[in-house]
């Protein structure tokens, strides 16, 4: 069935029966093409582009939970491509670009909306580092204009730009913006599974097949499968994947938290990010503040946050606007994230062959979906790199070509 | 607010406290291949449940070894890192 204005309406009309489930609910086969690891964003969208653009669908997707229930459920659905290095660049804005066209691809509304962004300067140095900025991402061919304190002003009216960390302006990307998580991962699923995917929730990935030192498939709670490749996009837990296939990663899992409070008025029409503190916030449509700032540092694997970081992080919200200081908080939770040494993802094979990775994204994963997804599938389908992908390769740490962007694009991960 | 034992001042807030590293790394010899010396600086267990880590009380500056569990956050103890084996 396909979505539109004119099966809504006729729905309406006959008493909303036509509703379909989005996605089958298949027993896993013996043996495919091409398996998945990992149901979230990256996942899906690695299934949904070896599926349409390489043709490969004889393909599973292989999730612990449900669909889209790890970080693809739990960030806070800012969508950019404000890095600084051109490696960067290539990579997060062909993830911005495809969102462009999400919805129309994939007959799924994922509420992307290019609402801006704004990074703020809080000195006069710093103001500086964001020319230095804004002009190495229109060299990379990246929107962005640069905004005086009397710009933010009237941009951003409820900002409060002389507060403990005063705002002299920032680096705006109008291209950035909002979407709505749950969607993503709802919209590849179901484009997905009518490509002939199956995609197989509540099956947990004990061990991987190898055979004369190749991957072959994986042990799941629910049996052997077999596959002629397998590519891993498992965030967090990547580390406990390298484990059981006998591989190395230099990735730590850290906590990050997120917060959303309860629906206000329509108030805020961009996101806002205060590098100082390591706040950012955003309205969702429902009406919530949706924010969040920093990692816990404490390398973890439990899904909730610890309580010196929420004080900060709100700490920060209050600073930035007053007016948000009695608004109540509805939820707060924690994902858990995969944190490289610089701050970039990795993408390429993993040093056990036959299985190729998508992980590393760190607090950012979730505005970089349609990307991971696009190269792992060409990765998996071709064996060999795409030109966005290659200086991603887990080789870098070896031959020290680091991409270090926590450096270089005040990514606060 | 969770705490943790330094071995030197006993328990502390949380907010003290810096994580160093994963302990029982050995430093390759000094001719090692660049794969080792990056395995060396840069790979990591990263394992989920029972782990030793190496960490730093900031207002005593003293580095020790904490095991812990990285799931459930519970402490099992703190030892200096001076005389550790």
């Amino acid at each position: 069935m396909s979505y539109s204005t004119l099966s809504l309406f006729w729905g309406g009309l006959t008493g909303h029966r036509h509703w379909r489930p989005a996605w089958r609910e298949p027993a896993p086969k013996a043996e495919y093409d091409a398996i998945v690891i990992g149901g979230g964003g990256h996942g899906l969208a690695t299934a949904y582009y070896l599926a349409k653009l390489h043709g490969i669908t004889r393909v599973a997707v292989i999730e612990k939970g449900w669909l889209g229930g790890g970080n693809t459920g739990r960030n806070t659905t800012v969508i950019r491509s404000n890095y600084f290095h051109p490696e960067s660049a290539a990579l997060y804005d062909l993830a911005v670009r495809l969102y462009e066209g999400l919805s129309v691809e994939l007959n799924y509304n994922v509420m992307f909306s290019q609402r801006g962004m704004l990074v703020a300067a809080h000195s006069e140095a710093e103001m500086e580092l964001a020319a230095r900025q804004l002009n190495a991402m229109r060299l990379n061919g990246v929107d962005s204009e640069l905004l005086s304190r009397r710009q933010v002003r009237k941009r951003i009216p409820l900002l409060n730009l002389d507060g403990r960390y005063p705002i002299e302006g920032g680096v705006w990307q109008g291209r950035a913006g909002t979407g709505r998580h749950d969607a993503v991962a709802w919209g590849y699923a179901r484009a997905t599974d009518r490509l002939g995917v199956d995609l197989l929730q509540q099956t947990e990935v004990t061990g991987f097949l190898i055979e004369g030192g190749r991957c072959t498939g994986v042990e799941t709670s629910r049996g052997t499968i077999r596959a002629g490749v397998v590519g891993a996009a498992v965030a967090g837990h990547s580390s406990v994947l390298a484990g059981l296939g006998g591989y190395a990663l230099p990735i730590t899992s850290y906590a990050l938290q997120a917060f959303v409070t309860e629906p206000l008025k329509p108030c805020l029409d961009c996101v806002v990010l205060a590098p100082a503190h390591g706040t950012y916030v955003s309205q969702s449509d429902k009406g919530g503040l949706v924010f969040g700032g920093g990692l816990d540092r404490i390398p973890s694997y439990a899904q909730r946050g610890t309580m010196p970081v929420q004080e900060q992080v709100i700490a920060g919200l209050c600073d930035m606007f007053p007016s948000f200081a009695k608004v109540k908080l509805l939820r707060h939770w924690g994902g858990i994230v995969d944190v490289t040494p610089d701050s970039s993802p990795i993408i390429g094979p993993s040093g056990l062959p036959g299985l190729y990775l998508n992980c590393g994204w760190g607090t950012g994963g979730f505005k970089a979906i349609p990307a991971g997804g696009w190269l792992l599938a060409h990765l998996m389908a071709t064996g060999a790199h795409h030109e966005i992908s290659r200086p991603f390769d887990l080789d870098r740490f070896v031959t020290g070509r680091l991409i270090d962007e926590g450096a270089a694009a005040w990514i606060a991960h | 607010m969770q705490r943790f034992d330094c071995p030197f001042c006993g328990p502390r807030p949380e907010t003290e406290f810096h994580f160093a590293a994963e302990a029982g790394k050995t430093r390759p010899v000094r001719d090692c291949s660049d794969a080792d010396w990056a395995a060396y600086l840069h790979m990591v267990r990263n394992a989920k449940g029972a782990v030793c880590e190496i960490w730093v009380h900031r207002p005593c500056r003293e580095m020790f070894v904490m095991e812990r569990d990285s799931a459930t956050m519970e402490v099992q103890g703190s030892t200096a890192l001076r005389g550790a084996p």
